[in-house]
C-alpha cells in the first residue's frame, strides 16, 4: 500500500537543487549551440537535450516508485544484466562494424558501460553492507569486490574507452577506501599500481598515449588536442570577473573547440558568465554533493548508505575530471559534466542516479 | 541486514564522511583557484587574446603523390593553384565587401553570395571557398585591393593536374570533394571538409598512397584575418608517387585509333600481367573535375550514348563471339573428342534438332581440321566440338581459363562477366538446358559475357604458355626522394586448364588466323612480326535468312561489335592486346587493324633490337 509518509518524507530540498543545476545546464547548452548560428534559433540537439531530460526526469520519478532495500536483492540480477550488455557490445562490434543496432530501443541507442556503473555501485554496497566494521577489510574479503570491478572493467577498456573504464575503477576505488581497508592492504595495492603504471602505458593506445604526453607539454600537437586546450584556456580567461554575457562569447567554440556542446561545454559559461557564473555552477555541485553525503550518513540503513555514497561519488568525479580537463589540469578525457554536457547516456545514467538518492532519503523513516 | 546500531560504528562511520568532505572542499578549492588564475590574473590578456580571435588553426594542404609511366614520363601532376577565399568574422560588412569583389573580378555578385550561403554554416572562421583557380589577372587585382577586401585572402594550394587532356582517364581517375557521410566513416582521417578524395580509377584506389597529409599553422591574425605572425607550423607531407606500368605512347596510340568509335583496348605484358595500355572510347577530362565538375558537364557526360564514364575495358561486358572458340578448342582437346587431325565437313550449315544452324560462310568451309577451323572460324567445327564437349564441360573450361570472374585489376567496378551453365540457367530462369543452346555458346554467341580486360588477359595466357596473370597497374611507389616504399610483383592467378601439347595446337590455329592463307585476319600480317589471333563479331541483332539488307545498312545501334584478341611475336609474345569495338560489324576489318598497329609500334620500338 502506499505510504503517505513517502510524500511526507520527500527531498523537495533536492528535487528542487537537481532541477536548478538542469536549467542552468540547459541554458549553458543554449548558448553553446545557439551562438554564430543565427539561421537556427532552436539547435536540433537543444530539442533532444530537453527530450532527455524529460525522459530522464520520468525516469527518475519510476525509480522513486521502487523500495532502494528491493535494490539490494536484485543486486546480482541488475549486475549480471549490465554485463551481458557489455558482452552483446562486444559480440555485435564484432559483426556489424557500425553499433546502432545492437541495443537500439525504439529510436533510442544506450550506452550500456553508462549503466554499468549504477550497476557495479550497487553491487559494491550491497557486499560491503553485509560485512563492514572498523577493522577494515583484508585481502580475501575484497576478492568478491575486486572480481566485481575487473569484469565491467576489462570489457569496457576492449571496447575500447578508457576513460570510461578508469572512471568505474575511480568510483569502486573510492567506495572500497570510503568503507576501509586494513592498512597492508592499502600499501600494498598503491605499490602495485606505481609498478605496474609503466606496465600500463604500453597498453595505451597510440591516441591516448599522445593526449598524456599533450597534457605534459601542450606544443607537441599545437594542432590538436594542444591546440583545444590553448582554446579553452583562451575562452575560460577572457570571461573575466563577469563575463561577457549570455550569448555573446566570442571565442565560443566554434571554430576553435570541437566538442563545446558535449566535453568543452565549461568553457562557454566561463566565458559568457565570467568567475561569478562559475563560482555559482560550483556552489551549485558543491551544495549537492555534501547534499549526498548528509542522506549517505543519515541513512539507517548500510546498504543504503554506501548506495548514496556510491552515487554522490560518481557525480564528484565525473565533475572533477570534466572542470579539471577543460581547464588544463588534466589530459583530455570524454567525460561529460553532470546535468550540463549534451549526450543522452550520460542524461539518463545521472538522472537514475538521482532518482536512487531521492529514494534512500524519502525512505529513511522506515527502520524495518 | 545490518543497521547502525552500536555507537562506536557511529564514530568511526562519522571519522569517514569528515575526511571524504575535506577532500570534496580541497579539490573545490582547487578548481576555484585554477579559475580564479585563469579568469582574474591571467584574464585581461586571455581577453584580448579573444578579442582578435587572434589565435587561428589553417590547414596546409598536401600536394597528392605523382603518377608516372612505365618510362617514367609523368602523367598527372599538381599545380599551384591560387584559390580565393573569405573569412566572414574578418569581412566586415560581408555584403558590402562581397560585391566590391564582384566587381573587381567580374564574378556574379549573387553567385558568390550562393557559395557563402551554402558553405558558411559552419563557423564564422572557417575559410569559405569563393572561387578556386582564379586567373592570374583576377589575383592581380585582388591582391592590389587587399586592404579594402577585409576577410579576403588567397591560398596558394597545390590542385591537381593531368598534363594528357582525356588520355588514359579511366585508368587514372579523376578526384572529388568528400562529403559529410565519408567524413563520418572515418576511413580518411586526414582529410578535412572541403578537401578531395580519389573518386575513380587509381585516384581511387591508390587513396591511401596518393594522399600524403595535411599539415598545418598556428597562427596569430590581425582584424581583417591578415596572417601578422606565425606561431607553430607542421609540415605537410606529399603523398606516395605511382610508377604504373602504362606506356603513354602505346596508350596515346590505343586512344587515337578508337577515335569516333566505342569500344576499348587492352595491351598486356604476357610475361607479368603488366599493363600495358588501356584505353576505352569515348573518354573524359579529368580536369574537368577538379574543384567539381558543373552539371551542365556533367548531364552532358552522363548523356551521351557513347557512354563516356564508362571504363569499357572491365566494366562492359560483350559477347564473346568467336574469340570464345579458343575455349572451345581447349575443351574438346583435353577432353579427347577430338585430335589435331580429326576433321568435320562444313556445308555452310548444322541441322540440330528441327532447327538449322548457320555458319557465317554460307558457301561452307568443306572438310576441315581443328587449326583451319580456327584459323577460318568455322561454325560449323564448333557447333560439332560444342555438342561433344556440352555446356557444362565449356563451362568448366572457360572458369578455368579466368573468365566468368573478376581478374583482380585494382580498378573499381570490374564486372565479371557471365559463363553459362545447364545450373545457371535453372536457377535464374528456372528452365532446363536446351541442347540447341549448347551450340550457341561453343561460338560465344549465347548468355555468355566478357569483358575486354578478361579476353587479354587470357590470349596472353596462351601466348605465354598458359599462365594467368593478375594484371598490374602500379610496379612501384616511391617517396619523393624516389625511395622505394612498396613493389608489386608480379602476381599468378593460374594456370590455363590446357597441356602443352594442346596449347600448341591452339597456337598453331591462331597462328595462321593471320599468317594463314585463309585467315580471318590475314590482311593485318605485317612484313616482320609474327602475329597469332583471334577475330570475332559479336551480333547484337539477328537477321532474318530472308532479310535483304545488307549489314551495313543497319542502325548503327544495331551493327555487330567487331572483336581482335592476339598476341605477337607469336613465337615468344612480348605484348598480348584485346580490341572491341562497339557495332564495328566486323572483327577482321575493324578491331584487327589497330591491334596490328599497336604491336608494331610497341616491338618496333623498346623490342626491336632483340627480334
Amino acid at each position: 500500500m502506499f505510504d503517505r509518509r513517502l510524500i511526507k518524507n520527500f527531498d523537495w530540498g533536492l528535487m528542487a537543487l537537481i532541477l536548478l543545476i538542469g536549467m542552468v545546464g540547459l541554458g549553458i547548452l543554449y548558448s553553446a549551440l545557439t551562438a554564430g548560428n543565427e539561421t537556427d534559433p532552436i539547435h536540433i540537439l537543444f530539442k533532444k537535450q530537453m527530450i532527455w531530460m524529460g525522459t530522464g526526469f520520468i525516469v527518475m520519478m519510476i525509480i522513486l516508485v521502487i523500495d532502494f532495500r528491493d535494490l539490494d536483492k536484485m543486486n546480482l540480477f541488475i549486475y549480471t544484466l549490465c554485463v551481458g550488455l557489455l558482452i552483446s557490445v562486444i559480440l555485435f562490434g564484432q559483426l556489424g562494424g557500425g553499433s546502432r543496432r545492437w541495443l537500439l530501443i525504439g529510436f533510442v541507442r544506450i550506452q550500456p558501460s553508462e549503466l554499468m556503473k549504477i550497476a557495479l555501485i550497487i553491487s559494491l554496497a550491497s557486499v560491503y553492507a553485509t560485512s563492514i566494521s572498523n577493522t577494515g577489510f583484508n585481502f580475501r574479503k575484497l576478492i568478491k569486490p575486486a572480481v566485481l570491478c575487473v569484469i565491467p572493467f576489462v570489457l569496457i577498456v576492449n571496447q575500447p574507452d578508457l576513460g570510461t573504464g578508469l572512471l568505474l575503477l575511480l568510483i569502486a576505488g573510492s567506495i572500497t577506501l570510503f568503507v576501509k581497508v586494513e592498512r597492508k592492504v592499502l600499501y600494498t595495492v598503491s605499490g602495485i599500481c606505481i609498478a605496474a603504471a609503466p606496465l600500463l602505458w604500453y597498453g595505451l593506445k597510440t591516441y591516448q598515449k599522445s593526449r598524456i604526453l599533450t597534457f605534459l607539454n601542450p606544443d607537441r600537437d599545437p594542432l590538436g588536442a594542444g591546440y583545444h586546450i590553448i582554446q579553452s584556456k583562451i575562452a575560460i580567461g577572457s570571461g573575466m570577473l563577469t563575463g561577457k554575457g549570455f550569448l555573446k562569447g566570442t571565442q565560443n567554440a566554434l571554430s576553435f573547440l570541437p566538442e563545446h556542446h558535449t566535453d568543452f561545454i565549461v568553457s562557454v559559461l566561463a566565458e559568457e558568465w565570467g568567475l561569478m557564473g562559475c563560482s555559482i555552477l560550483l556552489l551549485l555541485y558543491l551544495i549537492f554533493l555534501f547534499w549526498g553525503l548528509n542522506i549517505a550518513y543519515n541513512c539507517r540503513n548500510m546498504f543504503g548508505s554506501i548506495l548514496a555514497f556510491g552515487i554522490t561519488t560518481m557525480i564528484f568525479w565525473q565533475i572533477f575530471i570534466n572542470i579539471g580537463m577543460v581547464m588544463g589540469l588534466m589530459p583530455v578525457v570524454g567525460v561529460p559534466l553532470p546535468l550540463v554536457s549534451y549526450g543522452g547516456s550520460s542524461v539518463i545514467t545521472n538522472m537514475v542516479g538521482f532518482g536512487i538518492l531521492l529514494n534512500i532519503s524519502m525512505r529513511n523513516f522506515s527502520s524495518n | 541486514m545490518t543497521e547502525f546500531s552500536q555507537n562506536q560504528d557511529r564514530d568511526w562511520i562519522k571519522q569517514r564522511f569528515i575526511i571524504v568532505s575535506v577532500c570534496i572542499l580541497f579539490v573545490f578549492a582547487l578548481l576555484f583557484l585554477r579559475l580564479v588564475y585563469l579568469q582574474i590574473i591571467k584574464g585581461k590578456e586571455y581577453r584580448l587574446l579573444s578579442e582578435k580571435n587572434a589565435v587561428r588553426l589553417k590547414s596546409i594542404k598536401s600536394p597528392r603523390g605523382l603518377v608516372f609511366d612505365r618510362n617514367k614520363k609523368l602523367l598527372v601532376d599538381n599545380r599551384p593553384s591560387f584559390n580565393l577565399k573569405i573569412v566572414l568574422e574578418d569581412a566586415g560588412e560581408v555584403q558590402e565587401t562581397v560585391k566590391k569583389l564582384a566587381e573587381l573580378i567580374a564574378m556574379p555578385f549573387q553567385e558568390l553570395m550562393d557559395y557563402i550561403a551554402r558553405e558558411g554554416k559552419g563557423s564564422v572562421y572557417k575559410p569559405i571557398t569563393l572561387k578556386n583557380d582564379i586567373s592570374r589577372d583576377q589575383l592581380a587585382i585582388v591582391e592590389a585591393h587587399k586592404f579594402d577586401l577585409p576577410g579576403i585572402h588567397i591560398d596558394i594550394e597545390p590542385t591537381r593536374y593531368y598534363i594528357y587532356k582525356k588520355t588514359a582517364a579511366h585508368l587514372l581517375g579523376y578526384l572529388g570533394q568528400i562529403n559529410t557521410k565519408e567524413l563520418k566513416t572515418g576511413k580518411y582521417p586526414n582529410v578535412k571538409s572541403g578537401d578531395s578524395i580519389g573518386r575513380y580509377g587509381i585516384e581511387k584506389s591508390f587513396e591511401n598512397y596518393l594522399q600524403g597529409k595535411q599539415g598545418g599553422r598556428q597562427v596569430e591574425v590581425d582584424a581583417s584575418g591578415r596572417t601578422i605572425k606565425i606561431l607553430r607550423t607542421i609540415e605537410p607531407v606529399a603523398g606516395l608517387d605511382l610508377y604504373l606500368t602504362l606506356d603513354l605512347d602505346l596508350q596515346q596510340t590505343a586512344e587515337k585509333s578508337l577515335e569516333n568509335k566505342a569500344g576499348a583496348v587492352v595491351a598486356i605484358d604476357p610475361d607479368n600481367g603488366d599493363i600495358l595500355a588501356l584505353a576505352s572510347n569515348p573518354s573524359f577530362d579529368q580536369n574537368d573535375f577538379i574543384g567539381g565538375i558543373s552539371s551542365k558537364k556533367w548531364n552532358a557526360l552522363m548523356s551521351d550514348p557513347g557512354k563516356p564514364m564508362v571504363n569499357k575495358a572491365i566494366q562492359a561486358e560483350y559477347p564473346p563471339a568467336s574469340t570464345y572458340k579458343i575455349i572451345t578448342s581447349i575443351a574438346a582437346l583435353e577432353e579427347n573428342h577430338i585430335t589435331m587431325n580429326t576433321t568435320a565437313y562444313c556445308p555452310g550449315f548444322l541441322k540440330y534438332g528441327n532447327r538449322t544452324y548457320r555458319c557465317w560462310n554460307k558457301n561452307g568451309h568443306g572438310e576441315l581440321s581443328i587449326i583451319n577451323a580456327l584459323a577460318q572460324s568455322c561454325d560449323v567445327f564448333y557447333y560439332q566440338a560444342g555438342i561433344k564437349v556440352g555446356v557444362d564441360k565449356l563451362g568448366q573450361y572457360a572458369m578455368g581459363s579466368g573468365l566468368g570472374k573478376k581478374t583482380g585489376i585494382l580498378l573499381g567496378n570490374e564486372k565479371k562477366g557471365l559463363v553459362p551453365t545447364s545450373a545457371w540457367k535453372k536457377k535464374l530462369y528456372k528452365e532446363s538446358w536446351q541442347g540447341g543452346e549448347t551450340l550457341s555458346v561453343a561460338i560465344g554467341q549465347s548468355y555468355n559475357l566478357v569483358t575486354p580486360l578478361q579476353m587479354a588477359v587470357l590470349t596472353a595466357a596462351i601466348g605465354n604458355g598458359g599462365t594467368l596473370y593478375r594484371p598490374r597497374l602500379v610496379k612501384t611507389i616511391k617517396d619523393g626522394h624516389g625511395l622505394v616504399i612498396k613493389k608489386n610483383e608480379p602476381e599468378i592467378t593460374g594456370g590455363l586448364p590446357a597441356s602443352k601439347e594442346t596449347l600448341d595446337i591452339v597456337r598453331n590455329g591462331l597462328l595462321k588466323v593471320v599468317q594463314g592463307e585463309r585467315g580471318t585476319a590475314g590482311r593485318i600480317r605485317l612484313k616482320d612480326i609474327e602475329i597469332a589471333g583471334k577475330t570475332g563479331t559479336a551480333q547484337v541483332y539477328s537477321m532474318k535468312t530472308n532479310d535483304k539488307r545488307k549489314a551495313e545498312d543497319l542502325k548503327y545501334s544495331l551493327r555487330d561489335h567487331a572483336w581482335f584478341v592476339c598476341y605477337a611475336p607469336a613465337k615468344n609474345p612480348v605484348i598480348a592486346v584485346a580490341v572491341l569495338v562497339e557495332h564495328g560489324e566486323h572483327g577482321s576489318s575493324t578491331a584487327a587493324p589497330i591491334a596490328s598497329a599497336l604491336i608494331e609500334q610497341y616491338i618496333q620500338g623498346p623490342f626491336k633490337e632483340k627480334i
